[in-house]
């Protein structure tokens, strides 16, 4: 590592250790206090190097960190010469792009503050979020994201200006207040020459105690809520987890995750300047996979949804192979699944089963890792929500240094981590340095660090109920476990109790669920009833893949759901998650009596989950209360009438008559 | 969308003309003095009932059928009897009904295929790829490349062709059809058999096409829908003879179409 970054962290906790409880730490003013002095610094020691790639035309462009400087300094000046204040809003939206990147970049630069935005969001939740923060620019990734914002120009008349960066079928939209990426640069080189030295001179004002980055969380009740967030948050979160994990310059990280997500924030935004790798943005969204197998990332991110997915998908191809294949998999799945049981209880791993591990990398692990593009990877992480441990277990288990890391947007990402050594499946690791962590009498973990937020903007309400003296109240149910880990069970206001007292814990039983490569979600309810039932979401494309190969017809989602062998099928897999609860004692009673399988995908166009892809359980116990009630009445049916709402705002209405099921419970 | 201007000019010579076009398939007459122009820079719909005489006309100005009696003037040039390979070198593509993609070869092999006519270099130094072979692959690689990011194809760039689901197919000849950078482009029912999602994405394409290329289009569809909102103009066939001809909203007004055609849609 560069002495001269552990001199300066050295610097950064001493400061720390003399915080206040409730003061945010310090960064000492330092000519790297803020995100672009970084840049600078940067762009000077290392210029040549790779900052950014993107994947265009079926070939990498790279950009160099002086390249990179370059671009932000040009749009920044662009942005001054349209009139972009100090503490000004810019939101952006769309796909992860240098552009993207750099437009964020270069309002910080000047003082301003980005607001990312979900791509795919609603109208209604883009209004909301650009007349609340009052983003005065917007800078869209392309005719779609601009017709979105032209949509709510009207009603939002704080918005003043939208810039694009992908000029297809803009051509002839001559308002005056739609300007061209290029442009804007090209209106910075301008600026620039009638005001040499303003973009240093900018910079220079920054301080470490300015709002960096406003990202609205998605909230699983009422309006998205502004987090205000300082470099100071940021960057001493970035500085004090990098105690504990050993990024390198030549690391590779994959940027496809939502740009308004803090996650990708901190490691495509932030990290990015602090170790000096390179990030690399896929083609499209539906080439990730394959534009990872060509970068062969070494640190990676992704929520469970997406450590679920290719799991799924691994299991559907699997299932698609020869049986010679099929049988190796197997058996070498269970050979590294033994191997790390041995590992994780400490144990030694007797010398047959390291032969067969030697033989199982040879074979199948190492292929099917580089398959998957993760051939590379040193740092793996999960977080958002929790991973089940069956599916943690699995990467582990074929060589992947998964982990799970805990925090939320308030706390700047992470705040725990699992060290290299000391990974368990059901824990989320321990504090990072300078993290205080508790856990309240009601069972909730609060959470006292330098990364913690300044409250939430313009909703002082909010801020007074999440921040306590320091403390940042998570709203989610936890325990420390006797090495310190933290272990997270669900969300506190989702934990209660079955009428008889047992715990019940939805999401950790929906968890076991979609283990199951056929459910990709699942709703449990129990609160003050004498047993579990669940609503459950099959998964196309694996369910639809099963159904083939045994010639069962469908046409569509609701009618594959309901048919009586897609029943059976899930059926057996409650069965089973029945079974493995029935293996924890204190969740026996806590086994599903009565199933139905919904007739559309929760989505959160309909408002059923966050873009995070977090059950909203109130809003779904209203919105199914009909199927919740028939669950617990002795009916074998019930009817159903759903409104959806399609991507372009229109809805429509679904009917179906929704089966129910009973299932065995193990006593 | 229909307030912009670029790439629907009708001033000037009509890019193409038929002039009293007759052609009889045995004993059937399928067009019966047929008289039409295309506009440069407009999007002209053909529409008409089954056996309207769409397609044989679509295949007369692709030089696969040649009208007789009757005259066909390309920028002003008659090229009534001209083979198809000549009339593509003229700078008119198509797509087909009835998709004709090489189905073992790659989305991006096909869309090169759509090159052929702009590459120079001989068959020898585009085998050995030395020379000027390699310099135009890679030019024209680039042209592809931006097709395939024009049309949001990437995910299948390397996929042979006749793996993809219909819908993917028919966007991919299209993408071959625009790689040839015709004056003129014909499309055969470009949306047949799609969802309305593939159909708005087709749609789209097909108005960037005219906006940004300023290609001019000519296509045969069934989709009343689509017809009139993407369209500048269009023209009804019925057994073989023209009966309309005029913007949407005329065509729309129009006592005889409304007769012939709207009328048995319930429109």
């Amino acid at each position: 590592m560069n002495p001269g970054v552990a001199q300066e962290r050295g610097r950064i906790s001493a400061v720390l250790a003399h915080r206040t409880s409730h003061a945010v730490g310090k960064v000492e003013r330092s000519a790297s206090d803020t995100i672009p002095k970084l840049l600078l610094r940067r762009a000077r020691e290392q210029g040549e190097s790779i900052a950014i790639r993107e994947k265009d035309y079926g070939i990498w462009l790279s950009y160099s960190w002086k390249a990179y400087l370059e671009n932000v300094k040009k749009f920044a000046l662009g942005l001054a010469a349209l009139g972009l204040k100090r503490g000004d809003k810019l939101s952006v939206i769309g796909d992860n792009r240098p552009q993207g990147y750099w437009a964020q970049v270069a309002a910080l630069c000047l003082g301003a503050i980005p607001v990312p935005l979900y791509q795919d969001a609603i109208e209604k939740e883009l209004e909301y979020i650009i007349e609340h923060s009052g983003a005065r620019f917007v800078v869209a990734e392309d005719q779609e994201q601009v017709d979105k914002m032209l949509a709510l120009k009207e009603k939002v008349p704080s918005m003043e200006w939208i810039i694009y960066d992908d000029p297809r079928g803009l051509r002839n939209y001559r308002q005056p207040f739609i300007k061209s990426f290029t442009a804007v640069q090209e209106l910075g080189l301008e600026f620039e020459r009638d005001h040499p030295g303003f973009f240093e001179q900018e910079v220079e004002k920054g301080t470490p105690d300015d709002v960096a980055l406003i990202p609205y969380t998605s909230g699983t009740t009422g309006n998205p809520k502004g987090v205000v967030l300082t470099h100071a948050n940021l960057l001493t979160n970035v500085r004090l987890l990098l105690r504990g994990e050993q990024y390198l310059p030549s690391d590779q990280l994959m940027a496809y995750l939502p740009m308004a997500w803090i996650g990708d924030s901190i490691f495509s935004m932030i990290m990015l300047f602090e170790v000096g790798f390179t990030v690399n943005c896929p083609e499209a969204a539906s080439t990730v996979m394959r534009d990872m197998r060509e970068i062969g990332p070494t640190v990676m991110f992704c929520p469970p949804r997406i450590w679920e997915n290719i799991l799924t998908s691994i299991q559907v191809k699997m299932e698609d192979a020869s049986w010679i294949k099929r049988k190796m998999f197997l058996y070498f799945v269970d050979v590294a699944k033994r191997v790390a049981d041995c590992r994780l209880a400490r144990r030694k791993v007797p010398l047959w089963l390291r032969l067969l591990h030697a033989l199982g990398e040879l074979l199948v692990y190492a292929p099917l890792r580089d398959n998957l593009g993760m051939g590379k990877i040193r740092y793996a992480y999960t977080a958002g929500a929790a991973l089940g441990p069956e599916v943690f277990q699995f990467y582990r288990s074929i060589g992947v240094n998964l982990k799970q890391v805990y925090g939320l947007t308030e706390s700047s990402a992470m705040c725990t981590f699992q060290p290299d050594d000391d990974v368990k499946l059901d824990t989320v690791g321990i504090p990072a340095a300078e993290v205080d962590i508790r856990v309240s009498e009601g069972g909730e973990v609060l959470i006292r660090s330098p990364g913690i937020f300044q409250g939430y903007y313009r909703n002082p309400e909010a801020t007074s109920e999440a921040l306590v003296g320091g403390w940042l109240h998570t709203g989610d149910a936890g325990i420390v476990d006797r090495d310190g880990h933290l272990k997270i069970i669900d969300r506190a206001k989702d934990v209660s109790t079955l009428a008889d007292g047992t715990i019940f814990a939805p999401q950790y039983i929906e968890n076991k669920l979609k283990f199951s490569p056929y459910i990709k979600e699942a709703v449990t309810v129990g609160q003050g009833r004498e047993w579990v039932a669940a609503m459950i979401n099959i998964d196309m494309e694996a369910v639809g893949n099963w159904a083939e190969r045994r010639s069962i017809g469908y046409t569509s989602y609701t009618d594959l759901s309901q048919k009586p062998q897609v029943y059976e099928l899930i059926h057996n897999e409650v069965r089973k998650v029945n079974a493995s609860l029935w293996a924890e004692e204190q969740l026996r009673k806590a086994q599903i009596r009565r199933f139905l399988i919904l007739h559309k995908e929760l989505d959160p166009d309909d408002a059923e989950i966050t873009r995070t892809r977090k059950l909203r359980r109130r809003f779904i116990a209203q919105k199914y209360a009909d199927l919740i009630e028939a669950l617990y009445s002795d009916r074998e049916g019930v009817d159903v009438e759903a409104k959806v709402t399609y991507e372009d705002g229109r809805t429509a209405v679904i009917r179906a008559h929704l089966k129910i099921r009973d299932v065995e419970v193990l006593q | 969308m229909a307030e912009q201007e670029t790439g629907r000019r009708s001033d000037g010579p009509p890019l193409l003309e038929a002039h009293n076009v007759h052609m009889m398939f045995g004993g059937l007459m399928a067009l019966h003095g047929v008289s039409l122009h295309i506009n440069k820079g407009e999007i002209l719909a053909i529409i008409g009932p089954n056996g309207a005489g769409k397609t044989t006309l679509i295949n007369i100005f692709s030089g696969v059928y040649h009208p007789n009696p009757g005259r066909i003037l390309f920028e002003g040039v008659d090229r009534t009897t001209m083979p198809p390979h000549h009339v593509a070198a003229l700078g008119i593509a198509r797509t087909f009904q009835n998709v004709a993609l090489f189905k073992g070869m790659s989305v991006l092999d096909n869309i090169m295929v759509g090159r052929h006519l702009h590459m120079k270099s001989g068959f020898f130094s585009q085998g050995l790829y030395w020379g000027l072979g390699q310099k135009e692959e890679i030019k024209h690689r680039e042209y592809v490349e931006w097709i395939i990011d024009w049309l949001e194809i990437e995910h299948i760039r390397k996929t042979p062709a006749g793996m993809l689901p219909y819908g993917l197919q028919k966007r991919v000849e299209l993408g071959r059809a625009l790689a040839a950078e015709p004056k003129l482009l014909l499309l055969d029912e470009p949306m047949a058999g799609m969802n309305l999602e593939e159909k708005e994405d087709i749609a789209r394409f097909v108005l960037d096409a005219n906006e940004e290329l300023g290609t001019t289009i000519c296509l045969v569809e069934h989709d009343m829908g689509v017809v009139m909102d993407i369209s500048d103009r269009v023209v009804v066939l019925d057994y073989g003879q023209k009966i309309g001809d005029g913007t949407p909203e005329e065509i729309r007004n129009d006592d005889r179409v409304i007769k012939a055609y709207l009328g048995s849609v319930g429109r």
